[in-house]
């Protein structure tokens, strides 16, 4: 390591409409060597790799780029400065090939810049390949590659840069235990060519293998820079930092309630391969995994909002047909989609709107109007006593907060009187203070008696949650934890089925 | 951005959707009443007469009720390119009802909206259960339309003249012996109940609610639990429906079902849409909006006539006009 980092960050700002993302937050990168980012989410993590890579810009505080004083307009002039971004979500498009995609807007040209010249896209990302030890033709199309290569496409394509600095956002959280060694295989290789690497991630056991150093963050500020051999329990102290709210780890006794919802031999394709299980009323099952192990699938599947090949659904002990979201709605099951925005709410439309979409038979008057007095009075009473945050139930979903968004898809739920409500990831994009108040309000619906599923990828939601917990690993469920002592390692042992790997070091 | 609210609040008691409604309105209303000051300024004598008024009225109707059935189709984010055909072949079978198959008026008419809203189902059918695009879907039912319009009436004109009373439905004017300074024709009279029934089921029925819903996020409306499929269908039968008047109205005012007639007025239609502030890419739209584009477009032919612009040019300006209106309103949401 050398003495003058590559980067450093001092007192940097950021606020968002109503949230403080940054608060004094200060960092430092060193050239050779891998730097850690923790933290919850809404900690702040991508809000800072966000302004190093140009995306966002600071409100305030000082950014220095070898010594001299920097500020990136966009992505563009943190580029050509050697700054490199892998984020979580893969930006590629799948119709074109590895190397149209890697050299994009930056294509060489041949007479006079009217036509591509692909040989040499091909040739140039061929070097790039070499130097990743990657074995594929650049001329793949993107469609065909798993989410790892495509992976190494984008890093591939962050190199392609020049980059002296390397950004990966959860670069692990869709990949399998050989691919997550081949990619830090190419991450020790970077940083032995001197790459200055930051690597964002929930997950320990990796941070622990891959890192020099740690930066934990919290609500925006940073607590502290440690060295990797930290144990692990000071380091989640320093993530968690709060008392967690004590209303969790109160898990009643369900065994004597009946079941509500038995579902036996869910099959689709290879995504999901025969789920069974049993919710009873009052209880919070949670499903654990990593992405892509299939838990989503299944919520889609009961939902009906997918076709299952083979399986069946019971409620209060009916068999139950269910061939749509209609038919599952119909059957009292509600669905909070992972993807808010994109499958949960019309987000142009209002709050009330929203609320009464799947209630709206309610209020129908000769069975064709509609009674928007009563529709507004209902609305009207959810967002008082699920306390959404809005001037007015005449708002524009789009502009309320995430936490207050995911409440009026609760609220929507609630007014459709569903029996079974199933949570997936409802605190994605939430920010910490809101989350609490999510967390109370799933238990609180559990104790109404509703029967719950929450799907999370986040460990600790999911365990701070569930009276009961299944792991999924690729589209089986490879165990069932109870919520009262189940730990991290245990949970993470069945969801990448990896003993060693996971095992904790020494705490 | 909160300005861009169009949606059907039905209470317009909020500040944010208050105003947003309220200037999508007044900027397109401020155009057409800003073309009228134009034409007036130039050509007082021969624009600002009760005549010439009334003539733009009238030449609205049948545009202006295409365009309506279109507003609730592209507030879906769909489109409906079969309007115009749809409208003549509806017109078609209105004759062969009345003149060819001697049926009363009060059966014909029944029959002919019929027809509409019967194809207007089946392309509500082809785009929900074989999935095919809208575009497509109704580009499809537009080519075979006018082929069967042409195929029935073996290309010729049918004549309503043995029909008693059939002219009055557009031309007459019963507003004439009541109001009688007022003297407005059958066909802007029933435009105008179109365009106020199309408001009450856009804004206050559940109908509406779901136009607005599905044009906003279809998966989400879906994923709720509404069965998208057959409020889609719905609407398109809605909108077949409301063809089926124009039909009615142009039939009458020419007093003869035209069967090569009809193509073009679907564009004409969605330009009245889009002047009026609806979104293509849907979830925003008004009634009020398009009854306001389908005026902008009929002022503007009218007054470039009276202005003896030569007819090429008055379609070059038209064009830039559409253009514009669609620019200027992008730039008010942006800002907003």
């Amino acid at each position: 390591m050398s003495t003058q980092p590559i980067i450093h960050a001092v007192n940097m700002g950021k606020v968002f409409p109503g949230v403080i993302a940054l608060d004094h937050v200060s960092f430092d990168l060193f050239k050779g060597e891998v730097h850690a980012l923790m933290g919850e989410n809404g900690a702040g993590k991508s809000t800072l790799m966000k302004i190093l890579a140009g995306v966002y810009q600071r409100d305030s505080g000082e950014l220095y780029l070898d010594g001299k004083p920097v500020t990136f307009n966009n992505t563009a002039a943190a580029q050509a400065q050697g700054i490199g971004i892998v984020h979580q979500e893969l930006h590629l498009m799948p119709h074109l090939s590895a190397a149209q995609n890697i050299w994009i807007g930056r294509e060489s040209t041949t007479l006079g810049g009217w036509f591509v010249d692909e040989d040499a896209l091909v040739q140039k990302t061929q070097q790039l390949f070499d130097r990743l030890n990657l074995k594929l033709d650049p001329k793949t199309p993107i469609r065909d590659l798993t989410v790892a290569t495509q992976q190494m496409v984008e890093i591939a394509k962050a190199l392609s840069y020049q980059s002296q600095i390397l950004i990966m956002d959860e670069p692990t959280a869709a990949l399998n235990p050989r691919e997550v060694d081949e990619l830090f295989r190419v991450i020790h290789q970077l940083r032995a060519e001197g790459v200055a690497i930051v690597y964002i991630s929930h997950k320990m056991d990796e941070i622990q293998r891959i890192s020099d150093r740690i930066t934990v963050m919290r609500d925006g500020k940073t607590i502290g820079t440690v060295p990797a051999q930290t144990p692990m329990n000071q380091i989640v102290a320093m993530m968690v930092g709060r008392e967690l709210p004590a209303l969790q780890k109160d898990i009643p006794d369900q065994s004597h309630q009946p079941v509500l919802l038995k579902v036996q031999g869910l099959t689709r394709g290879k995504v999901v391969q025969n789920v069974s299980f049993e919710l009873r009323r009052g209880e919070i099952l949670g499903f654990a995994g990593l992405m892509g192990a299939g838990r989503t699938e299944v919520a889609r599947l009961i939902f009906g909002a997918d076709t299952r090949e083979v399986g069946a659904i019971w409620i209060n002990g009916q068999e139950q047909a269910i061939r749509s979201p209609q038919d599952a709605v119909t059957a009292g099951i509600g669905y909070l989609s992972e993807d808010r925005k994109q499958l949960g709410l019309a987000t142009g439309m209002p709050v009330e709107a929203n609320i009464t979409l799947s209630s709206l038979k309610r209020w129908l008057k000769a069975g064709f109007w509609l009674d928007s007095t009563h529709l507004n009075q209902q609305a009207q009473e959810l967002v008082t006593r699920l306390r959404v945050k809005t001037p007015s139930i005449h708002q524009t979903v789009r502009l309320l907060s995430g936490g207050n968004q995911q409440k009026v898809v609760i609220a929507k739920w609630l007014l459709r009187d569903c029996e079974v409500l199933i949570f997936d990831e409802p605190t994605r994009g939430i920010d910490v203070g809101a989350k609490a108040e999510i967390y109370k309000l799933i238990n609180d619906l559990a104790a109404q008696g509703r029967g719950i599923i929450v799907i999370s990828s986040e460990l600790p939601e999911v365990l701070l949650l569930s009276h009961r917990i299944l792991v999924m690993c690729e589209g089986h469920v490879t165990g069932e934890v109870s919520g009262r002592d189940a730990t991290q390692e245990q949970i993470m042992n069945l969801a990448t089925q990896r003993g060693s790997l996971t095992q904790p070091q020494a705490t | 951005m909160s300005s861009t609210t169009t949606i059907s609040s039905p209470s317009p008691r909020t500040r944010i959707a208050w105003s947003g409604q309220t200037k999508q309105k007044l900027l397109a209303f401020a155009s057409l009443l800003a073309l009228i000051v134009v034409f007036s300024v130039l050509k007082p004598d021969a624009f600002m007469t009760t005549d010439n008024f009334i003539g733009i009225l009238q030449s609205t109707t049948v545009v202006g009720v295409l365009a309506l059935a279109s507003t609730f189709v592209i507030i879906t984010a769909g489109i409906d390119l079969s309007v115009g055909v749809l409208m003549t072949f509806c017109a078609v079978m209105g004759g062969m009802a009345m003149v060819n198959g001697g049926l009363p008026m009060w059966l014909g008419i029944p029959i002919t909206i019929g027809v509409g809203a019967l194809c207007g189902a089946i392309s509500g059918l082809i785009i929900t259960k074989l999935r095919v695009p809208p575009f497509i879907a109704t580009l499809g039912m537009m080519m075979l339309l006018k082929g069967l319009s042409l195929i029935i009436t073996q290309a010729k004109p049918i004549y309503f003249s043995d029909v008693e009373g059939f002219e009055n439905i557009a031309l007459g004017s019963w507003m004439e012996n009541l109001i009688p300074v007022l003297p407005l024709p059958n066909g802007v009279v029933i435009f105008i109940l179109v365009a106020v029934l199309c408001y009450i089921i856009l804004n206050k029925t559940v109908l509406g609610r779901y136009t607005f819903a599905i044009g906003s996020n279809e998966e989400a409306v879906r994923l709720s639990g509404v069965n998208v499929n057959r409020w889609k269908v719905w609407i398109y039968t809605l909108a077949g429906g409301i063809c089926g008047v124009a039909g009615l109205l142009i039939a009458s005012r020419l007093n003869s079902a035209q069967p090569a007639l009809g193509q073009g007025y679907e564009l004409d239609a969605i330009a009245a849409v889009v002047i009026g502030g609806t979104s293509l890419s849907g979830g925003v739209g008004t009634i009020v909006g398009t009854v306001i584009g389908a005026f902008i477009m009929s002022v503007l032919v009218n007054g470039l006539r009276i202005m003896s612009v030569a007819q090429e040019w008055q379609m070059v300006l038209t064009g830039l006009i559409i253009i514009l209106a669609v620019y200027t309103d992008n730039l008010r949401r942006t800002k907003a």
